[in-house]
């Protein structure tokens, strides 16, 4: 195969944007247009790469592809190696298909200090890439770590008004996980060099690297812990609605729509596969946590006066879905998971835009300020109304997909554990449906409402590519399924030879085992 | 190297401690000229002296000189000489606008510099407890002087007296260390102590476990280890901010020089006796540093905190040793002294006699007068913090890599931790830089052009050494390789 380095490209496009935005020069305008059209295009070109690297994307193979490995650090084994798989594949399109609509999202709100958050939206893009096509455990921590600072100062800088605590809890938060993950990393390498003499954190030397079971808890612990965090999984999930709500638009979406996919990811990529005695040993008490935050999150969601708070909430719940189908274990629940992270980022990242668009108008996020809206804004209320069928999980939208993947394959596994986890099927409906009608339906009772403009071309821009990939996303989930079989094949393959080790949580009803 | 035989193959292994030692006489001897109120580069003295000594370090490199039988310039030494004469070059580039500032006498200024410099440097390279002693002593005391240059500050006056005393004090421990060492192996030579220690099995001899924990005592105060910190955050608040900066990096670097010498390879047979001891200190360093740093609204009193704690990494890094340990000791000990360095100067470029900058209210909306200045203040902290890209995740990582190999996981697992506490507070900084509304009236910084090039250097370094540390991490290595 020809080498074309398509994956570093990704990783380093938008950083070598973001460097030359620091460069453009600002002619005195009010506004940077220079310098957001110039972001927008880095990240349509980062888009238009990472198509480019789906249609190089061979579908039948469950290996990396489009591998790249140059040695880093060789004295301590380090290498920058990028690959590719069916699970990482879509990640790495859905961050580009993302920035670029959370840079148009913020065209307007964002009106201070244009230059820098587009440098740091960009430099967050890098390092998220960059976690997911990261096969060198080094060189994976080092995007993970590095990813937080941008996200700290796009909060920090250009978010609500209790921003600073929110960036300081959320930076704080999921170091405090990520460091215990740094020591798990260094301990396996000395592991690696005690039984080959060499250290290595290559992410395949890992696999092959057989661990004792009493080691594999606390490695798997360490590394479950960063992981839940960042997911986040009830009960690490409390920085989440400050984080969320205190965020830029642009913050939130990126926030909600990729950065909690790196929790979940870390789980099936890593934490699984590297530990899967242990792994099989917790996953019964991880699927129950998953369970309790999908109920936790839909009712707390529930009460919410403010719309983006609900949707922080609903994203608990979501996630909640995702951990269940990965901790089953089995093609479904696996499939359904890195399918509803896909879901989670389109629906949330378009839900947390429209929030955004309401509260541009109006300054303000509270349910009871709005209602009636159908009346003034129709354009923007009917995309609302896909994006909440779509989230919701409604036949013929994205987020059924993937739900009903993960219920299936919950239910294999663990039919209690599925039977909880429906009624968060139903929960989100609830609080989802109830919020569109008090914000959209009525007559019109606050007269501050009256003026409110819809949408213009902008946010069209924005919002019609997400509801196209919903719509597309329900219809043919084929297309994404089917490139992500074969890697997902790999990994559950794998668990099943740690499955003897398997043990049924104590609570777990008679016959679950037969289910296996 | 004709130049360096002239002086005679013994003199070769002090000829970069010369070099310095000379500047600093030659900076004396200028001030005793100058006029009253004349401008005279003095500092220039001292960049040819430095210039001279690093110049004869990478001619020494790799020749393991030997001079008089009680200084061995071996490339662990050099190295460390090579940090302190980088640490030296910078420190000067910064002092014009301290020495303006504060109106310090500049050619004692210099003079004392330097020759705290070549004790550091004489000490790196010791191999005889005495000498050793000596040349603590001989930049203790210029570095006493130092804190208390502004004469006329009260607060510099107590530091430097708080300093004085204390510093005294551990230097009496350490010289009665010494005394019961050659009590015992009837040498003061390293290499002898070690072959005695080696040769007699004496662990279990009361008396030479006196000797250690004398010896240990005197080399944690200079160190900053806990309980032994009292001195720091006052003494770094007292001196002028550039001052701060070169001894918050420079004293770390002789000592902990030393603290390898001595522990790692002289009383390395005894690791079973020390280990606990040093076991505690660390932690307890790491986590008093970090967690008192949170509490402090001075950004000196803030950054010696910070210090102490990252004393706190060195020590593990020491507790962990053998060659992984040596060689991350080396590498931290260069991040460290870059980014520490480029910390306080960036405080010490932006204060001006009306406004000192040292308190965190006065960092309000810094990013709005000066960001270049802002930013580079971020990547400095970031790199204190232990972010990637920047080469403080490398040396902390290399450290805990080191740990973790020796099977040392609660020290790592300490480490990482409080250094998520320390994180809190650089990023209170970085808060009140960048998320709090602009102060009335901020005039932007205006700093000389070569230290803005000095810190932009700085900065680069880092991040250059954040993502390819290849070459120094093999470099550190190879140094430590033939240390005995």
């Amino acid at each position: 195969m020809a080498v074309v380095p398509v994956l570093s490209a990704l990783i380093v496009l938008p950083l070598v944007g973001a460097v030359l935005l620091l460069l453009v020069r600002n002619r005195g305008h009010e506004r940077d247009t220079v310098v957001q059209w110039a972001a927008l295009g880095v990240s349509l070109a980062e888009f238009a790469v990472s198509l480019w690297m789906w249609s190089r994307f061979d579908a039948a193979r469950p290996d990396f592809q489009m591998v790249e490995r140059v040695d880093w650090i060789p004295s301590f084994g380090i290498q920058y190696a990028v690959g590719v798989d069916g699970i990482s594949l879509f990640l790495v399109v859905l961050t580009a298909f993302l920035t670029p609509l959370a840079l148009l999202g913020s065209w307007r709100s964002v009106h201070t200090k244009v230059r820098e958050f587009s440098f740091f939206m960009l430099a967050l893009e890098s390092a998220m890439i960059g976690v997911f096509l990261s096969l060198d455990m080094f060189l994976f921590y080092v995007f993970w770590d590095a990813m937080l600072i941008p996200m700290y100062f796009l909060i920090g800088i250009w978010g609500y008004e209790r921003r600073v605590y929110a960036a300081v809890k959320f930076i704080l938060y999921t170091m405090a996980g990520s460091v215990l993950m740094l020591v798990a990393i260094l301990t396996v390498a000395s592991l690696h060099s005690a039984a080959t003499g060499a250290y290595s954190f290559s992410y395949e030397a890992w696999l092959a690297l057989a661990v004792p079971r009493h080691t594999q808890m606390w490695l798997f612990l360490a590394f479950a812990v960063a992981f839940a965090i960042k997911v986040p999984l009830f009960p690490f999930h409390t920085w989440l609605p400050d984080a969320h709500v205190e965020a830029p638009t642009a913050g939130s979406v990126i926030l909600a729509g990729v950065m909690l996919k790196m929790g979940t990811y870390g789980l099936l990529r890593f934490a699984f596969p590297l530990f899967p005695d242990a792994a099989a040993y917790f996953a019964p008490w991880l699927a129950v946590l998953a369970v309790i935050g999908i109920v936790y999150g839909a009712l707390v969601a529930m009460v919410q006066p403010d719309m983006k708070k609900l949707v922080a909430y609903s994203s608990v719940s979501h996630l909640g879905f995702v951990v269940l189908g990965i901790t089953a274990m089995n093609v479904q629940g696996v499939q359904g998971a890195v399918y509803q992270m896909l879901n989670h980022g389109v629906s949330t990242g378009a839900l947390f835009l429209i929030v955004g668009m309401l509260s541009d108008r109006r300054h303000t996020r509270l349910i009871s300020e709005y209602g009636g809206l159908k009346h003034v804004m129709p354009g923007l209320v009917a995309a609302f109304f896909v994006i909440t069928l779509s989230s919701i999980g409604l036949p013929g939208l994205n987020g059924f997909v993937g739900e009903f993947l993960i219920l299936l394959g919950a239910f294999r596994w663990n039919p209690a554990l599925a039977a909880v986890a429906a009624s968060g099927v139903i929960l989100s409906a609830v609080y989802m449906l109830w919020m569109f009608q008090r914000v959209n339906y009525g007559a019109v009772t606050n007269p501050k409402n009256e003026g409110m403009q819809d949408l213009d071309t902008r946010e069209k821009f924005v919002l019609w590519p997400l509801i196209a990939m919903a719509v597309f996303m329900g219809v043919a989930p084929w297309v994404f399924l089917k490139p992500m079989t074969p890697a997902v094949n790999r990994i559950v393959a794998r668990m099943a030879e740690a499955g003897p080790a398997k043990v049924v949580p104590v609570a777990a009803p008679a016959g679950t085992e037969s289910s296996r | 190297m004709s130049s360096v035989s002239i002086l005679g193959p013994t003199l070769n292994g002090i000829v970069p401690v010369l070099c310095v030692t000379l500047a600093g006489l030659a900076c004396l001897l200028a001030e005793a000229f100058r006029q009253p109120g004349e401008r005279m580069p003095i500092g220039g003295l001292g960049g040819i002296g430095l210039a001279g000594a690093g110049a004869a370090i990478l001619l020494l490199w790799g020749r393991r000189a030997e001079s008089f039988g009680v200084v061995t310039a071996d490339d662990f030494g050099l190295f460390v000489q090579l940090v302190l004469v980088g640490i030296g070059a910078l420190t000067l580039v910064f002092s014009p606008k301290a020495i303006d500032r504060d109106t310090l006498p500049a050619g004692e200024y210099y003079a004392l510099m330097l020759f705290a410099l070549a004790g550091m440097m004489l000490m790196a390279v010791a191999t005889d407890l005495l000498l050793i002693f000596l040349a603590l002593e001989v930049f203790s005391l210029a570095l006493y002087v130092l804190t208390g240059l502004r004469r006329r500050e009260c607060a510099s006056t107590e530091g430097a007296f708080k300093y004085f005393v204390l510093g005294g004090f551990s230097s009496a421990f350490f010289l009665y260390g010494i005394a019961f060492t050659y009590g015992l192996a009837g040498s003061t030579r390293l290499d002898r102590v070690a072959s005695m220690v080696q040769a007699h099995a004496l662990s279990g001899d009361p008396l030479l476990l006196v000797a250690m924990g004398l010896l240990l005592v005197g080399l944690a105060f200079k160190v900053a280890a806990v309980p032994f910190h009292m001195w720091t955050p006052d003494a770094y608040e007292a001196a002028p901010t550039v001052v701060t900066g070169f001894m918050s990096t420079a004293v770390k670097a002789a000592a902990f020089a030393v603290f390898a010498r001595v522990f790692l390879l002289a009383l390395e047979p005894l690791r079973a006796e020390w280990m606990p001891v040093l076991w505690v200190l660390a932690i307890c360093t790491m986590i008093l540093g970090s967690v008192v740093g949170v509490a402090q609204t001075n950004l000196k009193r803030m950054l010696a905190y910070s210090s102490i704690a990252h004393g706190g990494y060195l020590l593990v890094a020491l507790a962990a040793g053998g060659d992984a340990g040596r060689a991350s000791i080396l590498f931290y000990l260069v991040v460290y002294a870059v980014t520490n360095i480029g910390a306080f100067a960036v405080i010490a470029m932006l204060g001006t006699r009306e406004q000192p900058m040292e308190t965190l209210d006065e960092y309000k909306g810094l990013w709005h007068s000066s960001p270049v200045m802002a930013a580079l203040l971020t990547i400095f902290l970031l790199s204190l913090g232990g972010f990637p890209p920047t080469a403080g995740f490398v040396a902390k990582w290399y450290v805990f890599s080191a740990a973790v190999g020796a099977g040392q996981f609660g020290l790592a697992v300490v480490g990482v931790l409080t250094s998520v506490v320390s994180v809190f507070f650089y990023l209170r900084i970085v808060v009140m830089m960048y998320m709090s509304d602009a102060r009335e009236g901020a005039a932007p910084a205006r700093l000389p052009g070569p230290a803005l090039a000095a810190l932009s250097l700085s900065a680069a370094i880092l991040f250059y050494l954040g993502v390819l540390p290849t070459r120094l991490l093999d470099l550190a290595a190879r140094s430590v390789a033939g240390m005995f």
